[in-house]
């Protein structure tokens, strides 16, 4: 819909005359410009299906060997097999638990803990700096260190993925709280509320969609360090499974587990965008 | 002679130490009758929101005292209901939890939260947006709801840091004549700071003007405009010579003493 109808009513304006109504082209592009929702789904599904296009050209030409780039089909066949056999789901529920469990750990310190920094200067003090510092140091040089700690079980999974998001999950959820206007603080100060209230029934609740949006966040990368985790040492998993796979050339095995890691990624995002909507729908600023 | 509402005694406040230490207000002196509707007028900068910040407990003085019924005050309380500029309803609380918050931290009991509630979203003329969320609030409907807020629980005093100053022309007026309408029926002792003359002199009794380097009290009007005022008053002769007198102080209360 890029040109306004014509109006058809014959409400001519008194001194229009003759008015012939020029089609005014709207700008469909430029900084800012909106378009309709059909046609921004439009072009996401075009980029999808190109690529998609491309890869099943690249491999049905045989300009790749299948061994480096295996063909849609062959990934598909595969994928299949794997979740007929069960292999699939054994795989995915212990990833699934690992990263459940140590998310869930990193959030639950980090939140009480963001909040407590976010709002006590003090607190920041003793904690931010060392949490800045901490956050900086790959998590991938942690991994030798974990297995020497935790061995190669769940435990350790859980470590990786709490090093992983917990440092990131603390400053970002510390911002959230910060950014809580200070005239809320006042209100809470001038109803006489005692700080311990003023946290619990002002900051948290008015931070609350901004922490929900940082554990979306955080969460996508916890997914990451999960596979980096069992890639290096594990016995189950997806990431184990694209190790193993890697030893017998079941390169379909890997780009099906990668676009599957893909597609879990998308499926939670979407999921908790979906619940934010629902728990924080009065909040304007959530919008 | 009866002890004044609020005393505001030689009350000095600075920002900053050392080098960096600027002066914000000395030797502020005002007290507020009971009942009395005071506006505090002058240019940015002159110290009027902090003053008022510091009668509401929000932020801490150098020296001189602040007193409510002849008791020293140093800590924010419910002795003193604020309307902040922003609004500040909470935006997970409808128009009706967002009062009976402030009630419940008052200690009413349940059953009263809600119908005082109710009857405060009355009185400022929103009992049908009472189950409304703020975002689905105008900004004057918000401001009405804070009003209703900071009378609900009974304060000894209200503190409006200017609080139609984030409306439009329209919506302010219907603002002011509400605020008049309800403080001339219930009366309360006001301490209303504004950058808008015309405003302080239609809702005020009495109109202090602040000067800057550093912020004290320059000029005090009286406002001798018959009540009830109703919106025409401000055509009036004697309401536009005030206005243009407070304008006037306003202007060389504004000139630093190193320019004058």
């Amino acid at each position: 819909m890029s040109a306004k109808p014509p109006a058809k009513t014959g409400l001519a304006l008194p001194s229009s005359g003759p008015v012939t109504k020029q089609a005014r082209r709207r700008r469909s592009s430029g900084i800012g410009v909106p378009i309709a929702r059909s046609r921004f789904l439009m072009i996401a599904v075009t980029v999808f299906v190109g690529l998609g296009l491309a890869w099943w050209a690249a491999t049905g030409l045989e300009w790749v060997k299948p061994i480096f780039l295996p063909s849609p089909g062959s990934v598909a066949t595969q994928i299949a097999k794997l979740a007929t056999d069960g292999t699939l789901w054994v795989d995915l529920s212990a990833s699934a638990y690992r990263i459940s469990i140590g998310f869930l750990i990193a959030s639950a310190l980090s939140i009480p803990i963001g909040v407590l920094i976010g709002s006590f200067r003090s607190w920041e003090a003793a904690i931010e700096p060392l949490v800045d510092f901490i956050r900086y140091m790959p998590v991938v040089a942690f991994v030798p260190l974990s297995i020497l700690w935790a061995g190669t079980g769940d435990t350790q999974k859980f470590l990786i993925i709490f090093i992983g998001t917990f440092f990131q999950q603390v400053l970002m959820i510390m911002d959230n709280v910060k950014r809580v206007p200070a005239d809320f603080i006042g209100l809470g100060r001038t109803l006489g509320l005692p700080d311990r209230k003023i946290l619990t029934r002002i900051v948290v609740p008015s931070a609350l969609p901004g922490i929900w949006d940082t554990l979306r966040i955080s969460l996508g990368w916890a997914w990451t360090w999960l596979v980096l985790a069992e890639l290096v040492a594990a016995t189950s998993g997806l990431g184990y499974r694209i190790t193993v796979s890697q030893r017998y050339f079941q390169t379909n095995t890997i780009i099906g587990y990668i676009l599957l890691l893909g597609v879990l990624g998308l499926i939670t995002d979407q999921v908790m965008k979906a619940l934010e909507k629902v728990l924080f729908r009065q909040d304007g600023h959530s919008q | 002679m009866t002890v004044p509402k609020l005393r505001i005694a030689g009350l000095d406040k600075s920002f900053g130490t050392g080098e960096r230490r600027t002066e914000v207000l000395r030797d502020i002196n005002l007290d507020l009758a009971d009942n009395e509707f005071v506006s505090l007028v002058g240019t940015s900068g002159c110290g009027k929101s902090t003053l008022l910040s510091i009668v509401a407990g929000l932020q801490d003085f150098d020296a001189g005292d602040l007193s409510i019924d002849g008791a020293s005050i140093l800590q924010p309380g419910l002795d003193r209901g604020v309307v902040f500029q922003s609004y500040t309803l909470l935006p997970w609380l409808t128009a009706r939890q967002n009062i009976e918050f402030a009630l419940k931290a008052a200690g009413y009991d349940r059953a009263a939260c809600r119908e005082i509630a109710l009857e405060h979203l009355d009185l400022v003329k929103l009992s049908q947006s009472a189950n409304r969320y703020p975002s689905e609030l105008s900004g004057g409907m918000k401001q009405r709801v804070a009003i209703a807020r900071a009378l609900s629980y009974r304060p000894k005093m209200l503190l409006m840091d200017e609080p139609f100053g984030a409306l439009d022309a329209l919506t302010r007026h219907q603002m002011q004549e509400l605020l008049t309408q309800i403080w001339e029926e219930h009366r309360l002792t006001v301490l209303f700071v504004t950058h808008d003359v015309e405003e302080a002199v239609y809702l005020s009794d009495r109109i202090v003007v602040m000067g800057i380097g550093p912020g004290r009290i320059m000029q005090t009007f009286n406002v001798d405009i018959e009540r009830p005022r109703r919106e025409e008053v401000m055509e009036t002769p004697a309401f536009m010579d005030l206005q243009r007198g407070v304008h006037k102080a306003i202007r060389e209360a504004s000139r630093r003493p190193e320019m004058a």
